[in-house]
């Protein structure tokens, strides 16, 4: 089968134990069960090939450019990982299906447990280091899933987050490493690494790949000192601790150990780091396995070290070392699975895991019983078993490896580990099995049916075997061996035997269980003392600095973003000047190209009061009225200042604007309060007036800098000015750019305009359908009324003179396209006609004399303006496209019609719209329901029979 | 003349007024022409990337005015792309805004949705300076308008604090347009990079001044930090329709940048050489990291995931800022996956929210239907926190890969592994306390009051999240091209003499006077 299948088939069938959960569980486990074993038979049909010595190759392009491409690779190393994947999932799948209790969704755990399998075959295949480091963290995020599982348990949840943190940290630095060795190479290809030995072990950035790569390995397979992850990790559900986190994926790291080990291995870097890391994790591993009372918890001490004695074989870069561990790790499979299995198989039906309350469950679970004793002196190291085998060769390696120049360390701490590892098989078979029967178990214990001790059972049978006939086994694991060392080194010729003759591991196997055995006799007094000596609470310590990370991020983060808007404009600002000032700073600054104008004393005396106007304004802006005042003394001067500039168009709008804000402002003013509290304190007002000033003089400096200096090429407006009339019909070229050349820029701004008053209205809407609509009705006025709200005289004023507003406006609409006029300034005028009539009679009166939503009037502005464009589509033209051609209609003279006009009759239309619909907002605000609305425009009229409202009315019969 | 490079601008531009005009009362109106309008607008968009795939470039001249005259549109490969991800990002979003009922609880939704399509559109497609300060008027004030869409006081006051620091920016925008203009007498982008050419190395602080401060502009919307305060609250209170259109938002100031510094003050450029050199990288390595911090320390969802969008833009400009073809291409590729993992993830926060009164990182009791919102969660979370299979992972080594070498590469390196790690902690917090811890927690035994996500607003979700895997899966397709793209952005010649060397109105002289 194709290699592809067997990585993609869980994947893809991690589909269907969800999909089928409702039809019952023997369905969803059944599902799953077939999956795995099709992608099982799907990797056996590779046997072939690979006992032939072939390696088997699968390849599709993913990103080329990067090297990350889908490139699997199938030899004797990932055969046999692959073997132990899938063939333990089996097993896993089986018992889980009997192991999971019926609260449980059933569909959920195979889904993940899918997908983990898929994860880790693809591990196990890849050829291409990126394509494996993608399939290694989704082994951490799938590991994640199962270790929390059962969501309710604050250790699971806890033992997942711990598992991913710590591992995917590891995954992290692995990225760096991978792509350092990428790079050294040339390639990501693991077949294009492997060829390049000396290449890689030559280059500087070795040592930090080298760094990076172990700290992914040694997360993964719980190295010290990462080791504290995976005791933690037990929390999940028993198949899961038996296959992820003692058979597999615990095994990830230990497998890309191998499998760089052609290339990394051999240095002294490698050898000290991995050789030291491995032995002290299986002495710290076994020493801590022995004082565990949860079964689980010793099992994964126990897996800790086991991984440690792994880790040490593979640093001493010896062939035979390697050999060691290839042997030690399917040995270790065998017996860890089946122990881990069988201690969920007590927990499921003893309801504890606690050795304390254990004890004589010989007699009534004879079947686990045997399958422990089994397995646990296999671990043991016992003759006839395979654990013996591989720690006969682990000790025999160990003779020859120096640490540190001292030729005792490296044997004495292994043998000093197997026998703390002896320790712990005896006391788990003696505390758990042996002793005397209690009354007092959390529930009977019985044997469970076949299908819970069937798959620890085959496991043991295996143990057996290989242990009773390790030469069945070689010619498997030298195999192995040998596309492990890669054509590096040559393959052992060592036989795999029981009896080596009196060689030195046997009198340090012998050491170990003696010692083992002796450990146990004085347990008791060794709790003691274990339980009185401090020692370093891993979960407490992670725990405590992950809270504190996070309190510190929580600090730092809520400290920095602390709501206040004046702090975070003054950062900005500050940012902005220093970087303007690097950029200064860096450049260089040549001679003026342009004199400086003369002032007249007319521009003087314009400019002092622009200043006096600005500088009151700073120091009176705590008084609204009166800033309002000043800052539109600023705008008159500014508008005058534009005629000073001969930009007449500029000071008419400018003009109108000012007009209709201070309108639409002082309706605002009418809500708030007179003056503006203060509100920070001296220093800070001080600091923000350094930042202004400091702003005010950057933005000086560089207008006089851009006064004096001409542009580098003839600026576009002189094109503007020579084809204004030529090309766009009007001789105001200013309005000839508004509508024609940059026509464009006036539809946005047209729709910016129309969006704020949506925007004001949609804001006073919102406002008035919630609290503040109270608020504001409840609102006394601070200041006296007029008692007079419509006096006749203004009613009368404004009726007069909204005529002749409206034709000043229609005048200045006409004109715009060639003298100082046009859309947005007539759309102004009009306005303000408007804004007149609800000034004098109220609102109310005004708003229901209304034809036209002004709504309605900015989106039909908006499409007036659109749809001018799209007119020139059907003459070939781009949008905007402008034309214009002269008519002649009696009794007026010719005059000229510009499809600009037009555009412009939208700009109009839009402002008008989005001015009096704003206004219309504000005014809102103050309407009060309550209020009678009058229907007559003033409200004492003396032409009028009806008296006011709140006067008897007069009687008038009888007349 | 073929119109449609203009018609992305055109039709929503067209459709928000129809809409006020004549159905602002029916909601149901406004959803078929904002759908089918969005739905126009996705054909379209894909019509013209296929059409520019070639490397060839679409020039439009408003009012028949050539450049540097008129304003003109221009599509090549790089703007086309960005306005297809709008497209496609705006119809889930629409979608989801439908499916949710956001678009009813407040007036306009629908018009300041195709206003604010118009201003993302118009700023990617325009070639011309001032004319990209338009558009980011009516996007920021169609945005201000989506932001407070709905109300409620948080949202009014994290929206005043959205408009005034974006109002800065305006300024600042404007600063900058005149400076540009006093140096060069040009505002078209085309145009100003052949006569930036001109400026001697005599007289190099005007340019200079103005192509930083212009930087800053961009810098605003990208939420560099320390130009970023705008966004963690108004993105966390906008409502999540919006805040996931909002994904694409920062992105316009990232296209910007990527556009202004690649064809006017290329790298390679003397006069203003260094200018950006020494503090535009480690910049964005500390957004980066502030971004991913500020995930770990994050009370609410809304509020992570607003900070994982400033971690995301930090490692957007990380690879921008090394202003080479390969970090240009990946910060594309890298683009196109944040803005569509970032408006997943906003909505997913919907999503949780809508079984629950409140985003608060707390445990409360599950509700029905959390187990589909946890899975999105996950994979929402593995997207942004840029863990395998998704594509963020893959961006990632693009970005690293594109580093390597680089003078800073240990700090970039550092910092992307590091804020990985910080993200990865923070959404498992996040997600195990919100999915997991729940069902530790005693809940009251009617639930069925509560409200549950429609379907439509899971298949919106689910749309994203599809075309996230698909950006993974045909991630070499992708990449290739956004590596062609960097090439055409590192070489804009055609780019530049199409803008300027097309004739328009009075171009050539014909008119006779009048």
């Amino acid at each position: 089968m194709s290699l592809f299948f067997i990585v993609a088939l869980p994947f893809l069938g991690a589909l269907l134990p969800g999909l089928m959960n409702g039809a019952g569980r023997a369905a969803c486990a059944g599902v799953t069960f077939t999956v795995s074993l099709a992608a099982f038979l799907g990797l056996m049909t590779n046997l072939p090939s690979v006992l032939a010595g072939e390696v088997v190759m699968a390849r599709v392009d993913w990103m080329p450019v990067l090297g990350l491409n889908f490139t699997l690779m199938l030899d004797g190393l990932g055969f046999f990982f692959a073997m132990l994947i899938l063939g333990i999932g089996l097993l896993i799948i089986a018992y889980a299906r009997h192991y999971l209790a019926r609260g449980d969704n059933m569909g959920e755990f195979f889904t993940y447990l899918l997908l983990f399998q898929g994860a880790m075959v693809g591990i196990v295949l890849s050829d291409n280091i990126l394509l494996l480091l993608v399939f290694w963290e989704l082994t951490s995020l799938s590991s994640f899933l199962l270790i929390g599982y059962w969501k309710h348990l604050p250790e699971g949840r806890q033992g997942a987050r711990m598992a991913l943190t710590v591992t995917g940290m590891g995954g992290l630095a692995m990225i760096g490493g991978m792509l350092i060795l990428g790079q050294i190479v040339g390639s990501y290809d693991l077949s294009v690494i492997l060829q390049n030995r000396e290449l890689i072990q030559a280059d500087p950035m070795y040592v930090p790949a080298l760094i990076l790569i172990l700290l992914g390995c040694f997360t993964k397979s719980a190295q010290f000192p990462f080791h504290f992850w995976l005791p933690h990790a037990m929390a999940a559900p028993t198949p899961v601790s038996a296959y992820l986190h003692s058979a597999t994926m615990v095994k990830a790291g230990i497998f890309l150990m191998a499998r760089m080990w052609p290339v990394l291995s051999g240095t002294p870097e490698w050898f000290v780091i991995v050789t030291s890391a491995g032995l002290i994790t299986m002495v710290l591993g076994a020493l801590i396995a022995i004082f565990k009372h949860d079964l689980k918890a010793l099992l994964a001490f126990s897996t800790v070290s086991h991984l440690g004695l792994i880790t040490m074989l593979l640093g001493t870069g010896t062939a035979f070392g390697a050999m060691a561990a290839v042997f030690h790790i399917l040995n270790h499979a065998t017996f860890k699975a089946a122990l881990f299995m069988s201690a969920g198989i007590v927990d499921h039906e003893t309801h504890t895991r606690d050795i304390r309350r254990l004890g004589g469950l010989r007699t009534l679970m004879p079947i686990t019983f045997g399958i422990v004793t089994i397995a646990a002196l296999s671990m043991a190291g016992i003759p006839f078993l395979n654990g013996f085998l591989s720690k006969e060769m682990m000790l025999e390696e160990t003779t020859h490896t120096t640490l540190f120049g001292i030729w005792w360390l490296v044997p004495a701490l292994a043998t000093f580990g197997s026998l703390l590892s002896a320790a712990y098989c005896f006391r788990l078979i003696g505390h758990t099995f042996l002793g005397p029967v209690r009354d007092n178990y959390p529930s009977k214990p019985h044997d469970p049916g076949f299908g819970l001790w069937g798959p620890p059972a085959f496991l043991v049978v295996l143990v057996v075997v290989i242990g009773v006939a390790p030469f069945l086994a070689e010619p498997f694991v030298k195999l192995v061996t040998a596309s492990l060392l890669g054509g590096e080194a040559e393959v052992p010729k060592a036989y795999f035997k029981i009896w080596h003759g009196l060689v030195p591991a046997l009198f340090m196997s012998v050491a170990a269980v003696v010692g083992g055995l002796l450990l146990m006799g004085v347990f008791k007094p060794l709790l003691r003392v274990w339980e009185s000596t401090p020692r370093p609470e891993a979960k407490v310590i992670f725990e405590g600095l992950i809270e504190a990370a996070a309190a510190l991020a929580r600090r730092f983060i809520h400290t920095l973003h602390n709501g206040a808007f004046t702090r975070y404009a003054m950062i900005g600002s500050v940012a902005i000047i220093a970087l303007g000032l690097h950029a200064w700073s860096t450049g260089t600054v040549g001679a003026p190209t342009r004199d400086p104008q003369s002032a007249s004393v007319v521009a003087i005396a314009g400019w002092a009061m622009l200043v006096a106007a600005t500088g009151g304004l700073v120091v009176m802006h705590r008084n609204r009225l009166l800033s309002l005042i000043l800052i539109g003394i600023v705008g008159l001067m500014v508008s005058i200042g534009f005629v000073f500039l001969s930009a007449p168009d500029l000071a008419m709008t400018q003009f109108t604007v000012e007009v209709v804000t201070i309108i639409l402002l002082l309706l605002a003013l009418n809500f708030l309060p007179n003056r503006t509290p203060i509100e920070s304190t001296v220093l800070r007002r001080v600091r923000d007036a350094g930042v202004a000033v400091a702003g005010g003089l950057a933005t000086f400096a560089l207008a006089y800098h851009y006064l004096l200096r001409d542009a580098v090429s003839t600026p576009i407006s002189e094109f503007h000015l020579a084809n204004s009339y030529k090309g766009g019909g009007g001789t105001n070229v200013v309005n000839v750019i508004l509508v024609d050349f940059r026509g464009f820029d006036t539809y946005g701004e047209i729709i910016v305009l129309g969006i704020a008053a949506l925007l004001i209205y949609a804001l006073t809407e919102t406002l008035l359908s919630g609290p503040v609509r109270a608020r504001l009705l409840n609102r006394l006025p601070d200041q006296p009324r007029a008692g007079d709200m419509h006096p006749m005289m203004m009613v009368v004023l404004t009726r007069v003179i909204m005529p002749v507003v409206l034709m000043v406006g229609f005048y200045i609409f006409l004109r715009g396209h060639n003298e100082p006029g046009g859309g947005f300034i007539a759309g102004l005028i009009v306005s303000i006609a408007v804004v007149m009539q609800y000034m004098a009679s109220g609102f109310a009166w005004t708003s229901s004399r209304l034809r036209y939503p002004y709504h309605g009037v900015i989106g039909a502005g908006v499409l007036i303006a659109g749809f001018t464009g799209i007119g020139s589509w059907f003459v070939g033209k781009p949008f905007l496209t402008s034309d214009f051609t002269y008519v002649r209609i009696p009794p007026f003279e010719k005059f000229e019609l510009a499809t600009a006009a037009l555009f412009d009759l939208g700009v109009f239309l839009a402002v008008v719209g989005a001015v009096m619909l704003s206004l219309e907002s504000f005014s809102r605000l103050a309407h009060r329901a309550q209020d009678k609305d009058s229907e007559h425009p003033m409200d004492i009229d003396p032409s009028r029979d009806d008296p006011p409202e709140d006067q008897p009315k007069p009687v008038t019969e009888g007349v | 003349m073929t119109h449609w490079i203009i018609a992305p601008i055109i039709l929503p531009a067209l459709l928000a007024p129809f809409i006020v005009l004549a159905a602002r009362y029916h909601i149901g109106i406004q959803r078929v022409f904002s759908v089918v309008g969005v739905l126009a607008l996705v054909a379209i968009s894909a019509s013209l990337a296929s059409q520019v795939s070639d490397g060839s470039v679409l020039l439009y001249q408003l009012g028949d005015w050539a450049a540097p005259f008129g304003i003109v549109v221009v599509g090549d490969r790089l703007s086309t792309m960005m306005v297809l991800l709008t497209c496609v990002l705006a119809l889930f979003v629409l979608l989801y805004a439908i499916g949710s009922g956001w678009d009813n609880r407040g007036r306009h939704f629908h018009a300041l949705f195709q206003f604010q399509l118009m201003g993302i559109l118009g700023a990617f497609l325009t070639g011309d300076l001032f004319n990209l300060f338009v558009f980011f008027e009516v996007l920021l004030i169609a945005s201000y308008g989506l932001m407070i869409h709905a109300g409620g006081n948080a949202r009014l006051k994290a929206g005043v604090q959205y408009v005034l620091f974006n109002l800065i920016g305006s300024t600042l925008f404007l600063f900058a347009l005149g400076s540009i203009y006093a140096e060069t007498g040009t505002l078209n982008m085309a145009d100003l990079a052949e006569r930036v050419q001109l400026i001697g190395p005599e007289e190099t602080v005007g340019i200079r001044v103005a192509a930083v401060l212009l930087l800053l502009v961009f810098a605003i919307k990208a939420a560099l930090v320390p130009l970023h305060f705008w966004l963690p609250s108004s993105y966390a209170e906008a409502p999540a329709p919006v805040a996931a259109l909002f994904a694409i938002m920062t992105k316009v100031g990232a296209y910007s940048i990527i556009r202004v510094y690649t064809m006017i003050f290329p790298p390679d450029l003397e006069v203003t050489s260094g200018l950006h050199d020494l503090w535009l990288l480690p910049a964005a390595l500390v957004s980066l990291a502030i971004g991913m911090i500020g995930v770990l320390a994050a009370k609410k969802l809304d509020r992570l995931v607003a900070f994982s969008i400033i971690g995301s833009m930090g490692m957007v400009l990380t690879s921008i800022a090394l202003f080479t073809p390969e970090g240009i291409a990946a910060a594309l590729y890298y683009i196109v996956h944040s803005t569509l993992a970032g408006a997943t993830l906003f909505l997913i926060s919907d999503l949780v929210r809508t079984g629950r009164d409140n985003l608060d990182l707390t445990p409360q009791p599950p509700v029905k239907g959390t187990a589909i919102t946890a899975g999105l969660f996950f994979a929402g979370a593995i997207a942004m926190a840029g863990l395998p299979p998704l594509s963020g992972f893959l961006g990632k080594l693009l970005v690293l890969d594109a580093s390597y070498g680089t003078d800073l590469m240990v700090w970039i390196w550092f910092v992307v592994l590091v804020s990985s790690l910080i993200s990865i902690l923070g959404f498992a917090r996040a997600g195990s306390v919100i999915f997991w811890k729940a069902h530790s927690v005693e809940g009251p035994e009617d639930t069925e009051h509560l409200t549950t996500p429609t379907t439509m607003s899971y298949c919106a979700v689910g749309g994203l999240l599809a075309l996230l895997a698909a950006h993974t899966v045909f991630a070499g397709q992708v990449h290739g091209y956004t590596t062609t793209m960097a090439g055409q952005l590192f070489a804009p010649d055609t780019y530049v003499a199409t803008v300027t060397q097309t004739p328009g109105k009075l171009s050539k002289p014909t008119k006779e006077d009048h």
